[in-house]
């Protein structure tokens, strides 16, 4: 059932209005974080509201206007973009609190600008999530590259500098191309509207044109995602800010890319037809190239953020992996990987960041023993990272078991096996961190006067850390997202794995045991 | 409400021979005749196009009540209403916003060594004289697009020209020899476009562009036509600064006078841009095989345009300059969209002449402005203006994204009709041209955006002094109200397309 | 083909087409001295001359064989044996713009002559650029 409605379009505007408040109330901190606050927690309840509608299999739909003479400026709300947009209206919380502390506990400067652009951003990831038709989904990810942009130049130094340039290069170039496809798909099609299943088929156009479209449509989705080798940017844009790296790598950007290519497998070109052209195999193949050395890259990484960036690199390439096995446990894993790294990585970054405002150590060969001084920040910096790693009860498992078994389900044991290793290696990465800090012994004695991190970092950082324990315990915990990303695989692959209904439901119910 | 079209070009030329003469009994006296008149202008713009969009139908003007072919016709369809309205109301707001620069309350302080010798004298001469010419451009360009006689294009084409020669002439030293280049190009253009008028006009015997398109018909295959099509792609080629006949552009654009560059920069190309339109599509016919041939010459034309002039605007250090760079490309958008020759595409062509005239005069009001504070112009001094200029540089990101095509400004979407328009064409060539312009637009936009908002504060001197707001109200309003514009062009696309564009197509492409 | 019928066909062509060969001459004519001559002194009479021959082509194909001037005096009213009096008509206004142009071109190469000393393109380029 379409229930008209214009909710959708309230959850992307409210953040919007939040950011036009936030400019003009710059020289009031306080009456600006409050706006931050509010808008975070409406936007929140907003989508959460839309929730039990969905689950029951009804849709919100709404056209403000029509964005060019024949294609509308459309939302909608089917399974998987509620997915998206829950989690990241709801993440938008803690960081938006954890953002408040940090920025004025490391007194950084333009704080206003700072604030609004992040506001943008998440109006622009729920504007993607929600995004009815593929040119609707376009402005808003064009939205979230140019309100992204300030926050990565945000230092103002030559380095800063160099990185958002870095971060236009590949995110307008490829932006651009995704637009050319855009074009060519409604040129081919005569509609851009989402559809479960996908709405190509193989008459409309030659084979060679379906193929290099889908390339054109998926790059720009890759870059964001940071899919090697085009992953470039990520890495340097970690000079922005803590809570930016919070958002841009577990949240917003990243997140967006890997939800658009599965946008494009699932709704725009769907399983079936994917399966014939055989250009989601190239993607698989890619994906399973960045899992492996995004972590062997990691581990020599030094700098904190930095091996978390690679560590992003290497978990977003489960979504692609999972989303282009083209089977309902992957499509299913991918879905729901998005919820699971989210809340881990906002976790370790947080944490991450917490130690630079407090201790203002950045690598990790100078953490010897910080664990000690600050247990919180680095228990829950270990739950996060067993949950990368892929342990069992937390969030992580579920995910990646369910990319697993999607893997055996198309009888591709070398996925399997790749899938292991990167497990492996991510325990080899993370678990160096955690036994400096509470194993290696201060020998200069320098953390001796630093306590615990401020309150308003560690809230938020708990918090995510139980909801990492929570979700890997009952992964239905709250809004029922495991139910939606199964709603939507189902909907993605149903008619082509006519047995996708009975082998979920029943991994599921394993699942929860 | 039967007399609203002539009143549009009308007022601006009388009020431009008044406007001397009422200076010489009161300084301020002339200028607030132009403005009476131009807002008159802008009125029965709204007017006609409100009309136009009421009845669906288009509307005939005869003046002096002689009936075609005989006496000079004023058309008004749905294309050119909305025109007029674009331009009269550039015309009104950047005459609005031009008052500071002349104004004795906010004379300069001191003079910085460049960039400062524009006219900006108080006399009831300087004033008077600034004025008439500013009406006259007015005139000129609002008679350009409503005329529906081919003669009478020609005089409108010359007042704007002649017009626009001094007043890019006002802008300081290097602008007197710019303008002299401009004005024998210029002239090479006039002839040529005289030369093509006396083509048709000999096989056909009349000047009326509905009838001369009636009597056309019967001489698709005459050679007249196809000498007549060349002269005319040269004609609107040099006016409309296609590549490579751009030549006087850049110097014209960087050196003319500062409070009117908003004006010829953002208007002075397009009114040409439109006329070619009419002629291939509306007068001569997408049917002839001469213009058929002549857009695809005008197709590469403006692909070349496209990516040189980009690429030329990079390696700029003046704001002006890159601006005027970046409007050789601009323009060669709308020669692609005239080239393709479907109905998206001229969709595209029109659309794009009127989200283009507000973001190139925006972005030279806003360049004006940091002109008019602190007598610069160079992308290296724009650090940190944020915090001089807040609302300015609000619409110097606004206008800059459009220009780069980042939806939803405006500027996003004639790419969009663009993209429409080649693959119905099957012209994937163009596809990749527009990826490649954008990205080049985006490189030196974003560079200018990288200068305001990372590079530390330029040191800058006030040469004017600060008044309650960053700029004073005459000039702050039209440029925050023109960011407003391009953003709302963009939301409202869809019926600008859908409602008046479309049905303003010639029949043979009617959607 | 002999002298005779060559010349005839010369005298032909001169005869019918031979005024528009001149004007189109003199077109050119003003063109490659715009583009050729550094004197902009020059440069702009070249201009004229290149208006001129724009008003020479209109006069000419408005001109009829056996038509009289375009006054009605009683001895007819067929158009026929009237020229057109349209292209003149037209012309006037043409050398009214071509004036208006030469004025203030010519104003604008006092302001240069003044401020430079100079009107020749070389000059003034170094000049400028100092």
């Amino acid at each position: 059932m379409t229930i008209i409605s214009i909710r959708p379009f309230l959850a992307v505007g409210v953040s919007l209005l939040a950011a036009f408040l936030i400019m003009l109330s710059g020289k009031r901190p306080n009456l600006r974080e409050s706006f931050t606050v509010a808008a975070s927690i409406i936007k929140m309840l907003i989508v959460f509201s839309m929730v039990p509608a969905v689950l029951e299999g009804s849709v919100y739909e709404y056209t403000l206007f029509n964005i060019t003479d024949t294609v509308g400026f459309t939302l909608r709300t089917d399974a998987v973009g509620m997915l998206f947009a829950c989690v990241s209206s709801f993440l938008y919380i803690p960081v938006g609190i954890y953002a408040i502390g940090y920025m004025r506990g490391h007194h950084e400067k333009e704080q206003t600008g700072f604030f609004a652009a992040f506001a943008v951003c998440i109006s622009a990831a729920v504007g993607i999530a929600l995004a009815g038709n593929l040119l609707t989904f376009f402005v808003f990810f064009e939205l979230l590259t140019v309100a992204t942009y300030p926050l990565v130049f945000h230092a103002r130094t030559e380095e800063a500098r160099f990185s958002g340039r870095k971060y236009l290069i590949y995110t307008l170039s490829t932006g651009q191309l995704l637009l050319a496809g855009t074009g060519v798909v409604y040129y081919i099609a005569g509609t851009l509207d989402f559809k479960a299943g996908g709405f190509l088929t193989m008459d409309m156009a030659p084979v060679w044109l379906l193929q290099v479209l889908f390339f054109l449509l998926t790059v720009a989705g890759a870059v964001k995602a940071g899919l090697m080798p085009l992953h470039g940017w990520l890495p340097s844009a970690m000079v922005a800010p803590t809570p930016v790296s919070a958002l841009l790598h577990a949240v917003a950007v990243v997140k967006a890319g890997a939800f658009c290519i599965i946008r494009i497998i699932g709704y725009v070109y769907g399983p079936s037809l994917l399966a014939d052209l055989g250009a989601a195999q190239v993607l698989a193949w890619l994906a399973v190239f960045t899992i492996i050395v995004s972590s062997l890259i990691a581990m020599k990484q030094d700098n904190m953020k930095r091996r978390l960036a690679y560590s992003t690199i290497g978990q977003l390439s489960y979504v692609v992996l999972g989303a282009s096995m083209l089977s309902p446990l992957g499509m299913l894993g991918a879905m729901y990987h998005i919820v699971a790294h989210a809340v881990m990585k906002i976790t370790l970054f947080m944490c991450a960041g917490a130690v630079i405002v407090t201790t203002h150590k950045e690598n990790i060969s100078e953490m010897n023993g910080i664990g000690r001084r600050m247990p919180i920040t680095f228990g829950c910096f270990t739950i996060a990272a067993l949950g990368i790693a892929g342990m069992p009860f937390v969030v992580g498992f579920i995910s990646k078991w369910d990319i697993l078994l999607g893997a055996l389900e198309i009888g591709q044991p070398l996925y399997l096996a790749v899938l292991v290793v990167s497990a492996l290696l991510g325990l080899s990465y993370l678990m160096p961190v955690c036994y400096i800090a509470f194993f290696k012994k201060d020998e200069t004695g320098e953390f001796a006067e630093y306590g615990e991190a401020d309150k308003r970092m560690l809230l938020p950082i708990c918090l995510t850390a139980a909801l990492s324990l929570i979700l890997g315990i009952m992964p239905n915990f709250g809004v029922h997202l495991y139910d939606l990303a199964e709603i939507a695989a189902n909907a993605v692959t149903a008619g082509f794995y006519e047995s996708a209904l009975i082998v979920t439901t029943s991994f599921a119910g394993g699942a929860l045991l | 409400m039967r007399n609203l079209p002539v009143l549009i070009p009308i007022l601006p030329l009388a009020s431009a021979m008044l406007c001397l003469a009422l200076s010489r009994i009161n300084k301020n006296l002339g200028k607030y005749v132009v403005i009476g008149a131009l807002t008159v202008s802008f009125a029965s713009a709204i007017g006609l196009f409100v009309e136009v969009m009421r009845t669906g139908e288009t509307i005939h003007y005869y003046m002096g009540g002689w009936k075609p072919p005989l006496g000079i016709e004023f058309v008004i369809d749905e294309m050119n209403a909305i025109i007029l309205v674009a331009i009269a109301a550039v015309a009104l707001f950047v005459c609005i916003y031009s008052q500071p620069f002349f104004s004795e309350k906010t004379r300069r302080l001191k003079r910085q060594k460049d960039n400062s010798n524009y006219a900006d004298g108080t006399t009831w001469l300087e004033k008077g004289g600034f004025y008439a010419l500013y009406a006259l451009l007015s005139a000129g360009l609002l008679g350009m697009t409503i005329t529906g006689d081919m003669f009478n294009l020609y005089v409108f084409l010359e007042i704007a020209s002649i017009s626009g020669y001094g007043l890019i002439a006002l802008g300081g030293d290097k602008s007197v020899m710019a303008s002299f280049r401009y004005l024998l190009l210029g002239t090479i253009a006039a002839s040529f476009y005289l030369l093509a008028v006396a083509y048709m006009y000999s096989i056909t015997g009349t000047l009326n562009m509905a009838d001369m398109a009636m009597l056309l018909a019967a001489h698709k295959n005459s050679p007249n036509v196809f000498i007549a099509v060349s002269m005319l792609i040269i004609a609107f080629g040099i006016k409309m600064a296609l590549f490579p006949l751009h030549g006087w552009q850049p110097d014209a654009y960087t050196y003319a006078h500062p409070a009117a560059a908003p004006l010829i920069a953002g208007l002075m190309s397009k009114a040409p841009a439109l006329a070619m339109l009419r002629y291939m599509f509306y007068i001569i016919g997408v049917d002839s095989p001469y213009v058929a041939k002549a857009l695809t010459v005008i197709g590469f034309l403006g692909a070349c345009g496209i990516i040189l002039g980009s690429v030329m605007a990079n390696a700029q250090r003046d704001f002006r300059r890159m601006l005027a760079y970046s409007s050789v490309a601009q323009i060669g958008y709308i020669a692609v969209g005239l080239s393709l020759g479907n109905a998206y595409g001229i969709i595209a062509a029109v659309f794009h002449i009127l989200i283009h005239a507000f973001m190139k005069s925006s972005l030279f009001m806003v360049i004006g402005a940091v002109r008019y504070r602190y007598d610069e112009v160079l992308i290296s001094k724009l650090g940190g203006l944020n915090k001089h200029m807040p609302l300015t540089t609000v619409t110097l990101v606004i206008a800059a994204l459009s220009m780069v095509g980042i939806p939803p400004t405006g500027g996003f979407f004639s790419k969009w009709y663009i993209i429409m328009g080649s693959l119905e064409s099957g012209h994937y060539f163009y596809l990749v041209v527009l990826i490649v312009s954008s990205l080049l637009n985006a490189m030196y936009f974003f560079r200018v955006l990288e200068t305001v908002f990372i590079n530390k504060d330029a040191e800058l001197e006030e040469v004017r002094p600060k008044g309650r707001f960053e700029l004073p109200l005459q000039m702050l309003v039209p440029i925050v109200l023109f960011g407003i514009v391009i953003i709302a062009i963009g939301v409202l696309n869809a019926h600008i397309v859908a409602d008046v564009l479309s049905l303003g197509l010639p029949e043979v492409l009617a959607i | 083909m002999n002298s005779t019928e060559l010349f005839n066909l010369l005298n032909d062509f001169l005869a019918s087409k031979g005024i528009y060969a001149l004007v189109l001459i003199l077109f050119f004519l003003g063109m490659f001295g715009m583009i050729v001559c550094k004197n902009y002194m020059k440069k702009l009479m070249s201009m004229n001359i290149m208006q001129v021959s724009i008003i020479f082509f209109f006069l000419c194909f408005a001109q009829k064989e056996g038509g009289m001037i375009p006054v009605l005096d009683g001895v007819t009213n067929d158009p026929g044996a009237y020229i057109n009096p349209l292209p003149h008509a037209l012309m006037l206004t043409a050398i009214v713009v071509s004036l208006g142009t030469t004025g203030v071109a010519l104003a604008l190469l006092m302001r240069l002559k003044d401020k430079y000393g100079t009107v020749e393109e070389d000059e003034l380029l170094g000049r400028i650029s100092e």
